[in-house]
């Protein structure tokens, strides 16, 4: 048999998690990094959507739950776990068992390659924003499962919505990350972060750029597919509550549904911080500002401490402006139906997607 | 045994146990899990042997899209709801089939690449297979474009119902602003002019109209 040595050459930029010559320290911060990413900033996340959606709709939001109401989703938690688990009679107890762990697992192997900040990442791939996309296409497996598993007219169409919907809006999603590639040279997302660092239209030369400024038509499609594929409001078709009483949720309680509500909260943060990092410059504070305490590239690497802690605050305070955008256009918005979406998807976002492709790539070549 | 021949020879076995219960399984929806298990072991194969742009063309190919369109397709058309089981009576056929294939494809690979030794293993970045995709072997690649595009035309064609082919259309009653509810149990349909239903008699309901 072969002997595979390993010299992997997956890695690309450092992570400032390797620490010292062993293996598994880095290893276990990397878990610990993740996790935390994973049970920490989507809570936040649902805590700002209670309450901005309260305040649009002239409530309050969560009030009583620790310092206002900013505990309410950890109390929400504690409920889950302490309910009864129903499984219906009639459900395939396995799959129903196996649908939402089915879906959560892809939505926590996203994190791995977010980056925050310089250096702080789990992994920098050299096919990072292919992985990203790649990972997030395997979740509507448990979400069509779970649909099925429940045996359930309702949850049964509700999971044929999700999945025919998941399978529209992935295309113009990978169509502009495609575009965004083409634009940085590049598929590591730290590559990505660097290259809008650098960027400059021709004629304008000095006169830094993110690639949202260019390419405000493929941020826009980014961000209603992004949407879409996370089952938001306005796109909430696969558990529109006036026809499929909870859609592919129906019968689950307890914590298999926590887990579906987590899968969908984590899937708005990696889909932000993608798009922080695809289209508004990842964790560089203004176009052309360097970072304080950066030197590298531009002024958005190689950081001291203080630089990096900067850093990472950018990317987060991003990532919940781009939360606060899909909160707005939830409450802002009526849900569509079943055919304006697929008609939306395949008649406008994916031409449209196509022809920026085509545009862009022109473009990139001859100039 | 180096720690990458372990995982290598686990990937392995859950792959081929994925792939035995796709075809052993009695519900339908069980075999198109188990194979989205096996193409999913197929791209942890291709990643332990450091081919990290094929292991992920491969999840999102293959279990993004093939096994998800499977499983849509099971649900629309024929997918038991809960527990029940299906069997296919063609097992012999089967059998032969694959193992065939199985007998033919080892020998093959066997002799093509029986002696190949590997020692130090990186794959090629992506930047080397993107050039050797889009300028070696450009010719090919847009001639396979232009099949999988002539197969999407071909599925829409087939996919598309021509005038008077399938059945009768059903008959459809329409419901229009301004009609009385309809009444089953009241005699012969009333015949119905323009908006003239304010001057029926109360209790002869309305026309039902085809």
């Amino acid at each position: 048999m072969t002997v595979l040595t390993s010299t992997t050459a997956l890695a690309q930029a450092p992570s400032i998690l390797d620490v010292g010559d062993g293996v598994v320290l880095p290893i276990l911060l990397k878990v610990a990094l993740v996790l935390g990413l994973f049970f920490v900033v989507p809570l936040v996340g649902g805590y700002l959507e209670h309450k901005v959606m309260g305040r649009m709709q002239n409530r309050r939001g969560p009030v009583e739950a620790g310092p206002f109401g900013s505990l309410q989703l950890v109390a929400d938690g504690i409920k889950f776990i302490q309910k009864e688990d129903i499984i219906p009679r009639a459900a395939d107890k396995p799959m129903f068992a196996l649908a939402p762990g089915l879906a959560l697992v892809p939505a926590l192997l996203v994190f791995l390659v977010i980056p925050l900040g310089p250096g702080v990442f789990a992994v920098d791939l050299e096919l990072g924003l292919f992985y990203a996309l790649a990972i997030t296409s395997i979740s509507v497996l448990g979400i069509l499962l779970g649909g099925w598993a429940s045996a359930n007219k309702f949850s049964l169409i509700g999971g044929l919505r999700a999945g025919a919907q998941l399978i529209a809006y992935e295309l113009p999603l990978i169509i502009t990350a495609i575009t965004v590639a083409v634009m940085a040279g590049t598929l590591s997302l730290v590559g990505i972060v660097e290259a809008q660092a650098n960027f400059t239209l021709p004629g304008l030369e000095g006169f830094n750029l993110w690639f949202v400024f260019p390419q405000i038509v493929g941020f826009a499609i980014f961000f209603v597919a992004a949407m879409a594929e996370l089952s938001r409001p306005p796109f909430d078709m696969p558990i529109g509550d006036s026809e499929l009483v909870f859609g592919y949720m129906t019968e689950y309680t307890g914590i298999k549904f926590a887990m579906f509500l987590l899968t969908e909260y984590a899937g708005m943060i990696t889909m932000s911080a993608l798009m922080v990092v695809l289209f508004l410059g990842g964790w560089q504070i203004l176009p052309g500002v360097a970072t304080p305490g950066c030197e590298g590239a531009a002024g958005i690497m190689s950081c001291d401490p203080i630089g990096i802690a900067i850093s990472v605050l950018v990317t987060l305070a991003k990532i919940m402006g781009l939360v606060f955008l899909m909160v707005w256009a939830r409450v802002a918005y009526p849900r569509l139906r079943e055919d304006q979406l697929q008609r939306i998807s395949w008649l406008v976002l994916v031409p449209l997607s196509l022809a920026n492709l085509a545009f862009v790539t022109i473009l990139t070549v001859v100039l | 045994m180096t720690g990458l021949d372990v995982v290598f020879v686990l990937v392995g076995l859950l792959t081929a146990a994925g792939a035995v219960l796709t075809v052993t399984s009695k519900n339908l929806v069980h075999a198109a899990l188990a194979l989205a298990v096996t193409l999913a072991g197929i791209a942890g194969v291709f990643l332990v042997l450091h081919a990290d742009f094929l292991a992920l063309v491969q999840l999102v190919v293959y279990v993004g899209a093939v096994a998800v369109l499977f499983l849509f397709g099971l649900m629309l058309t024929r997918a038991p709801i809960g527990r029940e089981a299906l069997d296919s009576q063609n097992r012999g056929l089967a059998l032969a089939v694959s193992g065939g294939l199985f007998v033919v494809l080892s020998t093959l690979i066997v002799l093509a690449f029986g002696d190949v030794r590997v020692d130090a293993m990186t794959g090629p970045g992506i930047d080397v297979i993107g050039i050797a995709i889009f300028a070696v072997w450009v010719l090919p690649f847009e001639l396979l474009s232009m099949l999988l595009l002539a197969a999407l035309i071909g599925a829409i064609v087939l996919a598309r119902r021509e005038d008077g082919e399938s059945g009768e259309e059903a008959e459809v009653t329409r419901i229009e602003v301004g009609d009385p509810p309809i009444n089953e149990s009241d005699g012969p349909p009333a015949e119905v002019a323009g908006d003239g239903q304010a001057e029926l008699p109360a209790g002869s309901g309305g026309g039902g109209q085809a």
